[in-house]
């Protein structure tokens, strides 16, 4: 069965792809739907939804709410997706590394990587952002660094499983170079877990992000829908709707692509699927 | 070799191990200091108004700011071994006793928080399995993966709004009433009425995290072919649920319960500058807002600190639960 049939027999699945496909939309086109900078003033100030021409309500400087989500989605998304390139890259490289030479390399990466585990992640982000100035490069660092551990111990449980398979050997009785085996025939053999968890790392980093920016550490320049929650915390009692719609947005984004990422773990591990 | 001589033994040999991971986050701590702009000079001169470049480096002599990195490095290091965390410039205070004094509040929050989270992802996932695929396991699904995808912060400030500021059942913020001088019984009552919706929050993530877990660990060890001899010898589904089941399905959730506690404290930072709980995740946003990178840094390495020697307990308490674990 292709690929597809398998991932659109899960319902669960499609749906999330059906919110993702709709958040991607709206963040590609939130200049077309909101020409205008989501940090400007354009209404009377704390606007309740539908009155004054603001579907989601106006926050305490009167910047439109529904404006701010459009936009934020960009930089949810673009950050998610940054991070987790990044991390993946890392923890392919180091994890690759580890697992196939073995030895004291390997030994090095682990006990690295479980120093990571045990530092308290989130603090280190703050700390790390903190440190480096708030800025959507920052942040990408930041989430990355506490991320790529993860990604390496998979893949070099992976690489360490397949090191010493038949084809692997014969790969190097033919006389190919370390890294062309690496590259070409034992990645090639793990990339379905090692997409099932960067789909789900989008997701972990989008949250990371939007804890992040709700705290006052999210990029000055750009609005993000952590922000726009931690900007509308103080007015909660009067205005709801500016922490509470952003709020929405993050949780059906994150559970989207958490419905995508299972959905691709039972379509590539078919195995797997009757748990 | 006795049993208590292996024990003590195992004991000893998790705290050599735990030493390098130590001087690892010490040790990278003061890169992180390296790493900011300027050093705790240039703060001094700050808070100060106004420095003249020799009274500065005058000073940069005394803290052996001049000193090469390593040096700097090393008695780093020996500070940090004894505890000693710096000194906060903002509060004017030395860091660790800042620190500690805010620790009770956090480890109550932390404490409460495991023991529902765990507690009730138990009886969820078992309920989830036992039930499979019907409308209860469905329902137990769809409420795990909503609160796994849901921002803590945003749960938090949404409870605000419903369960403080509509209906008034709880208090928006703090740990007790203080200008009410409860004493005795009525102050932890007190508290406990404060803690709930901190808990509830923080909780939230992780119960859907050891719901899922425990459903799958339940479904797994139900496959097992120790399940089908309890069956051949014509035990009650019951018992071989409670009795055979259950305890084997236990042990990846409280593996899993161990290797979260840090990604607790992270979320003790938002769960408490929600909800002005007064523990070191509170601290360490009032430091973010401060800029006081003494506190944070301080901040960081006590809830490493923290995180290993929780580790530590738990895999003691495994080897009791487990005696299949190798104490030797």
């Amino acid at each position: 069965m292709s690929f597809w049939r398998r991932f659109a027999r899960n319902r669960s699945a499609l749906l999330g792809l059906a919110i993702l496909a709709v958040v991607i939309l709206i963040a590609l086109g939130a200049s077309l739907l909101f020409p205008e900078d989501p940090f400007r003033l354009v209404g009377r100030p704390m606007s309740a939804p539908g009155s004054n021409d603001f579907l989601l309500g106006s926050d305490t400087l009167g910047r439109d709410v529904a404006a701010g989500i459009a936009h934020g989605a960009r930089v949810s998304l673009l950050i998610g997706l940054l991070a987790t390139t990044v991390a993946v890259a890392l923890g392919v490289v180091l994890g690759g590394i580890a697992g196939y030479f073995g030895g004291w390399i390997d030994d090095l990466v682990m006990r690295v990587t479980e120093m990571f585990q045990t530092i308290p992640s989130f603090l280190f982000a703050i700390l790390l952002v903190a440190i480096m100035k708030p800025s959507i490069q920052s942040i990408v660092i930041a989430i990355s660094v506490v991320s790529w551990p993860a990604v390496a111990r998979l893949v070099r449980g992976e690489f360490t499983a397949l090191r010493n398979r038949e084809f692997v050997q014969a790969c190097h009785i033919v006389g190919m170079g370390d890294l062309r085996i690496m590259l070409r025939e034992i990645l090639p053999n793990c990339l379905s877990p090692i997409i099932v968890t960067g789909s789900l790392m989008v997701a972990t980093a989008i949250l990371i992000e939007s804890g992040l920016s709700f705290l006052g550490l999210g990029d000055p320049n750009v609005i993000s829908w952590g922000f726009q929650i931690g900007a509308g915390r103080t007015v909660l009692r009067s205005a709801w709707w500016v922490c509470t719609f952003p709020g929405i947005a993050i949780l059906l984004t994150v559970l989207a692509i958490n419905l995508v990422g299972e959905g691709l773990n039972d379509a590539l591990n078919p195995r797997l699927r009757e748990r | 070799m006795t049993l208590a001589a292996r024990r003590v033994r195992y004991v000893l040999k998790r705290l050599l191990q735990a030493v390098p991971v130590v001087l690892a986050i010490v040790v990278v701590n003061f890169f992180l200091l390296q790493l900011a702009e300027g050093d705790a000079v240039d703060v001094l001169a700050g808070e100060a108004g106004s420095a003249t470049p020799e009274y500065m480096a005058q000073l940069r002599e005394k803290f052996g700011l001049d000193q090469p990195l390593v040096v700097q490095l090393a008695v780093y290091v020996k500070n940090m071994l004894m505890l000693d965390l710096g000194y906060s410039f903002r509060h004017d205070m030395p860091v660790a006793q800042l620190v500690l004094d805010r620790l009770v509040p956090t480890l109550l929050l932390m404490v409460c928080t495991i023991l529902v989270a765990v507690g009730l992802g138990i009886v969820l996932g078992l309920l989830a399995a036992s039930g499979l695929n019907t409308w209860r396991d469905n329902l137990i699904s769809v409420f795990a993966l909503v609160s796994y995808a849901t921002p803590l912060f945003w749960v938090g400030l949404m409870m605000i709004v419903v369960f403080s500021l509509n209906l008034g059942w709880f208090p928006t913020s703090g740990m007790e009433n203080v200008a009410m001088f409860h004493e005795g019984w009525d102050r932890v009552k007190d508290i406990a009425h404060h803690l709930v919706m901190p808990v509830i929050t923080l909780s939230l993530f992780y119960l859907a995290l050891y719901t899922r877990l425990m459903r799958a660990s339940m479904l797994e060890q139900a496959g097992m072919d120790y399940v089908t001899t309890a069956r051949a010898k014509g035990l009650t589904e019951r018992r071989i649920v409670f009795v055979h089941i259950l305890r084997n399905a236990l042990l990846p959730v409280l593996t899993m319960a161990g290797v979260q506690i840090g990604a607790l404290i992270g979320g003790s930072v938002i769960v408490e500058s929600v909800f002005a709980w007064p523990g070191l995740g509170m601290l360490a946003f009032e430091a973010l807002f401060a800029r006081d990178l003494n506190l944070l840094l301080g901040i960081f390495l006590l809830s490493a600190l923290l995180v290993v020697a929780i580790n530590l307990v738990i895999d003691l308490l495994y080897s009791f639960l487990d005696p299949r674990i190798e104490v030797g």
